[in-house]
């Protein structure tokens, strides 16, 4: 049997991010993680640091998103010392193509709802039209009728966000166990206990951080994790010379020089397939965007799925049955890293979550509890 | 370095590979011939600017890219070689010109946004 200070079950970007936080923060953790047959959203995404869309009708989110793109410097600079690793974090702002004028009233509508609903936090952004968005972006398609931009948007490389926080992780001792699956657990107040075969871990502090295994974890420590698989496809182009300045939502181009071409929201289970007609619109709306693109070759698509919870809003959450039992679900774990490991780490190592997480609990969807 | 097996067909398909001529049989790839070449690479990476040549002849590894009759970055061991077919190295990334690009697309009906997550 082997003792920890906190057991983090899932290593992905939200467990990865959560257990970096814990063991800087002096703690003796362990990362339990399943086999490379498990779906990780955290080896399929965007790369986006994005903010601009995020909590709308929940202030909060907003609120929490913002913090999140705050700390990420210091994270990025902080894990680009401790393990060599260059996470490719730029932050020069965004802009969210709109095609015709019905999507760009539709988006004007959203920005300015988003300011009121910020209140005195503030929100600021601004629309803008056809021709000063043609004086940035080179190659502009006749169908753009404009953008929302704000600045606090920005981009990074994930899979190395997600090998440096591993390697931070184990250079600062934590104990990273891969190649197991929790199906079961005994929980007690500040006492959990995880076996393996063979092998049993114990510790005063447990995080569900393990995706869309959540679901199925959360009811045995007292805690509720309704997440579903969302399905997103990508498309990647070859290299070329840089050539916009900053993410484009739904379009980014890597520090690498590759573009990225992204990405669907489909409702349709574990089913990790590419789909030609989903394929296709993508395609489509990127040379609507920019006719250029269409002559570029694409090098790589896949799909993977979003840990989704029904409102789309993150799940964070302390068990009342368990104390030292919490959960993290989210859909944005790299916009997010950034909270996790300075914000919500930290919370737990102090044992409670901050009554700012109270909106995001899960007991928003029990409706006896709300009526 | 290479050389045809001798059981290969007659090499009878004539392209060019950075100014060479070279013949190969009916069917090889653009890579064979890049290979039958004798050179030591065929492109530059576009972030170190190291040297490559193509490796694993099965559409894996990238490593092949070259510039084919005019459009670069095509994978060439998936492409089979045709008569008077161009091959050339590729240096670094695409360079492409937006503003070069005409915009002539088609216009078809817009697909549906996304609804805004990341
Ligand atoms: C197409 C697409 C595009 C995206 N784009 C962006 C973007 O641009 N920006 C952004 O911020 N986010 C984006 N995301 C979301 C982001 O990738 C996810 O929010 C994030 O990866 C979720 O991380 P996670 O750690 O919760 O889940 P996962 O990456 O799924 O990791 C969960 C881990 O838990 C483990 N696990 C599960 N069950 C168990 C169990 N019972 N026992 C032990 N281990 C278990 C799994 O092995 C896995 O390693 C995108 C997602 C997709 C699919
Ligand atoms: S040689 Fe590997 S992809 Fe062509």
């Amino acid at each position: 049997m082997t003792q920890f200070d906190a057991i983090v079950i899932g290593g992905g970007l939200v467990g990865a991010a959560i257990g970096y936080g814990l063991v800087r923060d002096g703690l003796r953790v362990a990362i339990v993680d399943e086999g490379d047959i498990a779906f990780r959203a955290s080896r399929g995404n965007f790369g986006l640091v994005w903010v601009q869309s995020k909590g709308l009708g929940a202030p909060h989110y907003q609120r929490w998103t913002r913090l999140s793109a705050e700390e990420w410097p210091a994270l990025a600079a902080e894990l680009g010392e401790r393990t060599g690793i260059s996470v490719g974090l730029e932050q020069p702002g965004g802009l969210q193509l709109c095609l015709g004028e019905e999507e760009l009233e539709k988006r004007r509508a959203m920005m300015e709802q988003m300011r009121r609903e910020a209140g005195n936090f503030g929100f600021e952004y601004r629309m803008l039209d056809r021709s000063e968005l043609a004086g940035i972006l080179p190659g502009l398609g006749a169908s753009v009728a404009g953008a929302s931009w704000t600045p606090y948007d920005g981009h990074a490389n994930s899979l190395n966000l997600l090998h440096a926080l591993h390697k931070g992780f184990g250079e600062r001792g934590g104990t990273y166990l891969p190649g197991r699956t929790v199906i079961e657990a005994h929980a007690a107040p500040h006492d959990f206990r995880v076996e393996f075969a063979g092998e049993t871990i114990v510790a005063p502090k447990i995080v569900l951080a393990a995706g869309l295994g959540n679901a199925k974890l959360a009811p045995l420590f007292g805690l509720l994790a309704p997440v579903r698989p969302q399905r997103g496809q990508i498309l990647v182009t070859e290299r070329t010379n840089r050539i916009w300045p900053l993410p484009l939502g739904s379009l980014r181009q890597t520090q690498e020089g590759t573009i990225m071409l992204g990405s669907s929201e489909e409702d349709v289970g574990f089913d990790t397939g590419q789909k030609p007609e989903i394929m296709r619109n993508i395609a489509r709306r990127a040379v609507l965007c920019f006719p250029w693109i269409a002559e570029l070759q694409i090098v790589r698509a896949w799909a993977a799925l979003r840990v989704m919870p029904p409102d789309g809003l993150p799940i964070y959450d302390e068990s009342e049955e368990f104390p030292g039992a919490f959960t993290a679900n989210c859909h944005s774990g790299v916009t997010l890293a950034g909270a996790h490991a300075n914000a919500f780490a930290p919370m737990v190592a102090a044992g409670a979550l901050d009554p700012m997480m109270m909106p995001f609990s899960a007991k928003r969807f029990d409706v006896s509890a709300a009526a | 370095m290479f050389r045809p097996r001798p059981d290969a067909p007659a090499a009878t398909v004539e392209v060019e590979v950075d100014g060479r001529t070279v013949r190969v049989p009916e069917g090889a790839s653009a890579a064979a011939a890049v290979l039958l070449a004798g050179l030591a690479s065929l492109r530059d990476t576009p972030v170190t600017g190291s040297a490559r040549a193509p490796y694993c002849m099965m559409g894996v590894c990238f490593e092949c890219l070259a510039e084919i009759d005019g459009v670069p970055n095509r994978q060439s061991c998936m492409i089979a070689a045709l008569p008077g077919m161009r091959i050339r190295r590729q240096r670094g990334a695409r360079d492409i010109d937006p503003e070069d690009v005409p915009d002539t697309i088609p216009s078809f009906p817009i697909p549906a946004p996304r609804s805004g997550g990341a």
